[in-house]
Order: structure tokens, then sequence, then C-alpha cells
């Protein structure tokens, strides 16, 4: 049993298709990662899921109805995304923009209320930008910006929440950061996390539930342990690699295989 | 952090917005008693209250009610509408310079008129044809610039409907004769001149139903949507049906307002800009616009009509210096402020 699930979908901006028959479950409580090659529809998958993309044929199912047939509003109070691209509007502050979250639950009879307030302050106190609150949000790092945007998308409480690259733009400290807060949310509050990533080292050591993607299929999935092999890096994105146990974390770690010193790329070297 | 801080800002509704909302309707109210006042026959203002609360005498009731008032009330309703439908604009659009009298929406309203005018139609049938040519100028756009109606694309779109509108314009103009093309061009200026109840009471009643309907289902919507398209709809805001009805909302309020005044310039375009910068607000800032809008007609038709002795000067005149001024003034501040 599953709350989110796509089955036998066709996904095409316009005329082009990028994925056919595509079908995908997200378990309950897991930290799903999508992993897969630029332009294999790891991203439009997620939008899909998401509904902001209508499949042209197959149904996204949340809750056991199809996600476009529920009022936006509905879908918005379980589902939550993190876009890849947001912008903060001119002058916002923190606490505005994490506040914005919570308009799910507010309408025009129901605008604020203690309960808006006290979960603004908790989802700024767990992605740890309470002390900015007041700051403007373009005066922040890349990291601060996207734990503000985090705090955002926790604010509205959605049991399931849905993350396009989390990590892109920000460096190696601030992706572990971000990941490391990913986890926790996952753990201590039980929500259903999926991410789109890149980094293959960073889906293994976080994901519960990997899925591989390539030209629009879904190449395998399952534990990260089962699923991250080298032949199935090498199938889906062409690299040769050696996959070895990750000293922390005992998870798989990748190792793209090194040029041959004869420099022929074109070989599939296996170390 | 504590809870009272993030009390201070619920949901963006900051002090500071309504310290500019609130000044500008008083300024606008202090305006409007002078303006009432003053004329060929000087009432003073304590006078000017009392008649408006109907304690006047009957020579005062007549000059202030049925001469005075109705052109001040067309001022503060053109004001509003023209400024709310610019704020929406600039909002939608995600751009400050995306005012209805940039995109095509105000020229789609004067060319319709200039038709009438050349045909030599009436004043009604001149405030029809404008409400006319803006909403089809307004769907017209909409229509090529695709249902996506991406910011930039519709601005690119607006623009060019408003250089072919303006072409038109220009092309009706030489073939009017004399008389046709000073009612024209009067009428291209922006003018207040002789409005009377005929043309507050419509304007009065579109307001009534449309502004309230904006502010209350619109606003806190476009105030997401600011954040891009996929963020407000994953906070649950229906995009396209919000971006049609506000544009919808918003060609009808700057439609109406072109009707009974003409395009009057700048004010779609410096309302909304004065009211972002004061609040310095995120959002469409959506009441402080309107009372800004508000104030700067009502305050330009008062300069209007007693900045020369001899002659009232149409209110566009006003609005296009001053405006323009401003955006001078704006871009050289900018500028050296190293913001453009």
């Amino acid at each position: 049993m599953t709350r989110l699930s796509g089955t036998g979908m066709t996904l095409a901006y316009d005329k082009r298709v990028i994925a056919e028959d595509l079908s995908v479950e997200i378990p309950d409580g897991s930290f799903t990662v999508i992993i897969g090659p630029n332009a294999c529809g790891k991203s439009t998958l997620l939008r899909a899921l998401s509904r902001l993309l209508k499949p042209a044929t197959g149904t996204v199912l949340l809750d056991g109805r199809d996600v476009h047939s529920q009022p936006t509003r509905t879908v918005a109070k379980t589902l939550g995304l993190l876009p890849q691209s947001s912008t903060a509007p001119d002058g916002i502050t923190v606490a505005e923009l994490v506040a914005r979250g919570r308009y799910p639950h507010q309408s025009i009879l129901r605008r604020w209320s203690a309960e808006d307030e006290r979960v603004v302050e908790e989802s700024m106190e767990s992605t740890g930008v309470a002390d900015l609150a007041d700051r403007n949000v373009d005066e922040l790092s890349g990291g601060q910006r996207q734990r503000v945007w985090l705090a955002m998308a926790l604010a509205q409480q959605t049991p399931l929440l849905l993350l396009d690259e989390p990590t892109t733009y920000l460096d190696i400290a601030h992706q572990i950061e971000v990941l490391d807060l990913c986890a926790e949310l996952h753990e201590r509050q039980g929500r259903t996390l999926v991410a789109v990533l890149h980094d293959l080292n960073h889906a293994a050591r976080y994901a519960t539930h990997l899925i591989a993607m390539r030209s629009g299929k879904v190449a395998r999935s399952g534990l990260p342990g089962e699923v991250l092999t080298a032949e199935l890096v090498e199938e889906v994105f062409g690299l040769p690699c050696r996959v070895i146990d990750d000293p922390e974390t005992g998870t798989p770690l990748v190792v793209p295989a090194a040029r041959r010193r004869t420099g022929d790329l074109s070989t599939n070297a296996r170390i | 952090m504590t809870l009272t801080e993030v009390r201070r800002n619920p949901v963006g509704i900051r002090p500071r917005a309504v310290v500019v909302g609130v000044t500008a309707v008083v300024a606008t109210l202090v305006v409007s008693v002078f303006s009432l006042g003053t004329g060929d026959f000087p009432i003073a203002p304590a006078d000017v209250v009392a008649t408006l609360f109907g304690a006047g005498n009957p020579a005062h009731e007549f000059i202030i009610n049925e001469l005075r008032l109705p052109r001040l009330i067309v001022a503060i309703l053109v004001g509003a509408a023209l400024a709310a439908g610019g704020a929406v604009f600039q909002s939608l659009v995600r751009n400050p310079l995306g005012s209805p009298d940039m995109l095509g929406v105000t020229n789609g309203a004067s060319t319709a008129a200039l038709v009438v005018v050349i045909l030599g139609g009436s004043d009604l049938q001149l405030s029809i044809a404008a409400i006319a040519g803006g909403m089809t100028a307004t769907l017209l756009i909409q229509l090529i610039a695709g249902r996506a109606l991406h910011g930039f694309r519709f601005i690119l779109v607006g623009v060019g409907m408003a250089a072919i509108l303006t072409g038109i314009s220009g092309y009706l103009l030489t073939r009017g004769q004399q008389m046709e093309n000073a009612r024209a061009l009067l009428w291209l200026t922006g003018s207040l001149d002789g409005r009377s109840w005929t043309q507050a009471v419509p304007l009065l009643v579109v307001l009534g139903a449309v502004l309230p309907l904006l502010v209350l289902a619109c606003g806190p919507g476009l105030r997401i949507l600011e954040m891009g398209d996929d963020a407000a709809s994953a906070l649950g805001v229906p995009v396209s049906l919000l971006r049609n009805g506000a544009l919808l909302a918003a060609a009808l309020l700057v439609s109406f307002g072109a009707a009974a005044a003409g395009p009057v310039a700048f004010v779609a375009l410096i309302a909304p800009h004065l009211a972002k910068r004061l609040t310095r607000a995120p959002g469409p800032n959506l009441l402080p616009s309107i009372a800004v809008g508000a104030l700067l007609l009502s305050g330009a038709d008062f300069i209007a009509q007693h900045a020369l002795d001899d002659r009232v000067l149409p209110v566009g005149v006003i609005t296009g210096l001053v405006g323009g001024a401003y955006l001078v003034w704006l871009l050289t501040t900018e500028r050296r402020a190293g913001r453009i």
C-alpha cells in the first residue's frame, strides 16, 4: 500500500515525449531518491507526481485518487514540493517566506492562527533558521536560503514532500547539511521524502529506497545496496566504475574508473 | 527567536504597509476637501465638510454635490482602478515596468475610442468602445502569448500590440477632421472635465464589485504566485485560474478607468511602484497601491484645475509630467545606487 504512485504514465511537454509507460511506487515512510543521467526524465517524473505536469496517459494516484481530479488545495495539504527554482520576492523576510507555507491551510475566512504561528516557528527551529527570522532572504547565503525554502515546505505540514535537486548550487558542506536535515526530518517526523539527486554517493548514503532511471524508464529500484552496483552505473550512466563500501556508513560508494594511461576512452575499461 | 517576533510579521501584512495605506487615504480626503472648496466660487473647508454631511446651505449643496463631487469621485475611482490594474499586471508579469499602458491594454481602449470619435459617436458609445477595446486587446495578447502566460512572452507580445495599436491610432488621427481630432486628443491625454454622476455611478458599481473580489480572492494567491508557478502550484494555488481571473479583473478595471477619464498617463505604472517603494513589502501591495493611485489622480486633477489661472489643464498633462519626472528620478537614483 502506497499513498503516492504513478501507473502507465506517458510524460510529455507538448509533443516531446520524455517517458512512456512509466510506473513508480513511492513506499510510505521512505526517503526515496531518484537518480539517473541528465534528461532521463527524473525531474519530469517528480513534476508528474506533484501534479505540475499532467500525464498524457496513465494516472498519478494520491491516497487512491487521481491527483488531477482533486482540488489543488487539498493536494497541497498532503503533498509538498520544493521546486528547483523558486524566487524569493524582493524584500521578504525569512519568517514571512516560511509563513507562506501555511497558504493551503488558510482561506478567506481563516487567515492566520496561533496554530499557523506555532508551525512556522517549529519549521524554522528544525531547519536552524530561527535566528534569521527577521532577516531579508536576499541577504542570505545559498545554504541558508535553501534551508529557508525547506522550512517553508515543512510549514506546509505535508506527510509527503518532494524535493527537486535540493542540493544544486550548494558547496559540499552545505549539500551534506541539507541532506542531513532531510534525513533527520524523515527519521524524526516520519515524513515520506522523495528527492531527485545527482550525486550517486549522496543518494546511496541517504536513501532508504532508490529509483534509477534511464531514458524515461525505471532501470531498477529497491534498497540502495541492491540497486547501486557497478553494472547498474555502467548500464544507466555509461560510466565504468568500482563500487566499494562507504567507510563511514557501509553504503555503496561509487568510484569512477581512472582514465587508462593509453588514453583510449572508447573501451569500457574495468579495473 | 520568540513567538512575538513571528507575530510582528504575520503573513506579510506589515505595519509599514498599513501606515502607507492609511496616510494615502487621509491625504486623499484632505485633497478632496480642498478640491471641493476651490474654484470660481470658493467654499471654506469647514463648510465643505458640513455640506458633505448634509448640513450645508442649498447653494453649497448644488456646487459641491452636483458640480464638483462627481468629478472628484471619478478622479479617485479612476486612480484606484488604474493603480489596482497596474499592480496586478506588474505582479503577473513579474516586471515593475509591465503596466497596462506599456502592454497595449490602454492602447486597445484608446484605439477603439478613436474609432468612435472619428465616426462621430456619443460619449456613451465612446466609453463602451473603450471598455471593449481594452478587453479585446488583453484577450488578444493572452491568446497570442499562449496559455502559459509566462511573464516575458506576455511582455513582448504586449509591447508589440501597443506598437501596432499606436500605429492604428496615428492613422485614425490623420483621417479625422479638425473638430474630431481636438476631441480625440483631449480624450487621449486624459481629462476629467465635465464628469458627472453619469460617469461616476457605473464606475462606482464596477469598482465596488471588482475591487473587493480582487483584493480578497486574488490578493493572497498573487503574493504566492510571485515565488514562481511551480512553488505556487505546490502550495495549492490554482495557478491558471488565478492568473486568468486576475488578468481579466485587472483589464476590466483599467478599461473602465480609461473609459471614464481617458488613458491617463503613468498612474497604472507609478502608483503600484510608489506604493511598493514606500511599504518596502513583497507582493502586489494591492490596498496601498489603490490608496496611492486615488491620491495621485485626485491630487493631479486638483493641480490641473488650478495650476493655470485662465484655463483648466487635462489631468493627463499633470500625471504625465509628474509620472515621467518620477521615473527619471527613480532611474537616476537606482543607477547611482548601482541597482541597474
